[in-house]
């Protein structure tokens, strides 16, 4: 991992270039995030950078973390995540802001996505419905069909693609290129759209 | 100001920049129009190298949408067969738009006049009393 960084997803908007071609965007709100842990191999295991990122106020954090912050020396925060392997030498209370990134780079962006409740068969895995809506069909215009064989086997096969919860996975979506860059107001356009609602956080690294 | 909006201001300004540095003196702000009226509408058109004006001239049917993303549609009547072509209305393709007319309207959308012919058309459009 060259670059990471934590974002707030804000919304969609287009740009043009200048031969007149429209550029669906993402705005994202990133950084600046602050290294608030370092573990090494020697005493974690691993190596890893722990950086934090959306600033919250003294009062709503608990004892344990403020301790984690204070010990740190960075400001409380609504969301701490650790990137494994980054590859520049970091240190405890530096600041990662979006100019680690530049206009053209390809990036790796990782959210949740929107979650879309109990879903048929249709909707969830794009199956086709069974048969027609006329000649006699009665009330299976949305139905995933057979599930299973005979009395050989007799079970169905399991991990079959039925209706359930969808959405709110972790997605994570590569090979995203980045329009824009604006490190005076942090924040950094992507083409394309993300994972997630409006105001869900974001993992951005290449 | 939101991030948003800053960021469709950014684009709206870059776009504004681009045509002033390619149009020079003649740069101008688009004039407000509407449903109903007829405008000329100058379109850039890239060959190869080259850059060239070319005039569509038609009645606008309807805008949509809002901020960077707003278009409105253009309907005119090309050797008998109806065309209708959608603009972004920031789009640095356009160099200008020009209102021929005003039509009287009221309705926002006016996908009325696609079954219409001619005359009709410009009876419903007259300022009448």
């Amino acid at each position: 991992m060259k670059a990471a960084i934590l974002g707030k997803k804000k919304g969609m908007t287009s740009y043009f270039t200048a031969d007149g071609t429209h550029v669906p965007c993402t705005v994202v709100e990133a950084g600046p995030c602050y290294v608030s842990q370092v573990k090494t191999n020697e005493t974690d295991g691993y190596n890893a950078v722990q950086i934090t990122f959306d600033e919250k106020s003294d009062k709503n954090v608990n004892k344990p973390l403020k301790g984690h912050f204070a010990k740190a020396g960075v400001k409380p925060a609504y969301v701490l995540k650790e990137f494994r392997d980054l590859q520049n030498d970091l240190k405890v209370g530096e600041s990662l802001t979006v100019e680690q990134f530049e206009v053209g780079d390809f990036i790796k962006v990782k959210g949740t996505s929107k979650g879309k409740g109990f879903q048929g068969v249709m909707k969830r895995y794009n199956f086709k419905g069974v048969g027609m809506a006329t000649h006699g069909q009665k009330n299976r215009q949305r139905h995933p069909g057979s599930i299973g064989q005979s009395s050989d086997p007799s079970r169905v096969m399991k991990g079959l693609r039925m209706a359930g919860r969808m959405g709110g996975d972790t997605v994570t979506i590569a090979n995203m290129e980045v329009v824009d860059v604006f490190p005076d107001k942090n924040i950094i356009l992507i083409k394309g759209s993300v994972p997630g609602t409006r105001n869900s956080y974001l993992e951005i690294y290449k | 100001m939101t991030s948003l909006q800053y960021i469709e201001q950014v684009a709206k300004d870059r776009v504004a920049a681009t045509k002033k540095a390619k149009d020079g003196d003649k740069y101008q702000e688009f004039p407000e129009f509407g449903p109903g009226d007829t405008v000329n509408v100058a379109v850039r058109v890239i060959e190869g190298e080259k850059e060239r004006i070319q005039n569509y001239k038609g009645i606008v049917l309807g805008i949509q949408g809002g901020g960077i993303s707003k278009t409105f549609n253009v309907r005119k009547i090309s050797n008998g067969i109806g065309v209708e072509r959608i603009f972004p209305f920031h789009s640095p393709m356009i160099q200008s738009i020009e209102v021929l007319s005003k039509g009287r309207v009221r309705r926002a959308k006016l996908y009325y006049l696609r079954g219409m012919s001619d005359k009709k058309t410009r009876q419903k459009l007259a300022n009448r009393k």
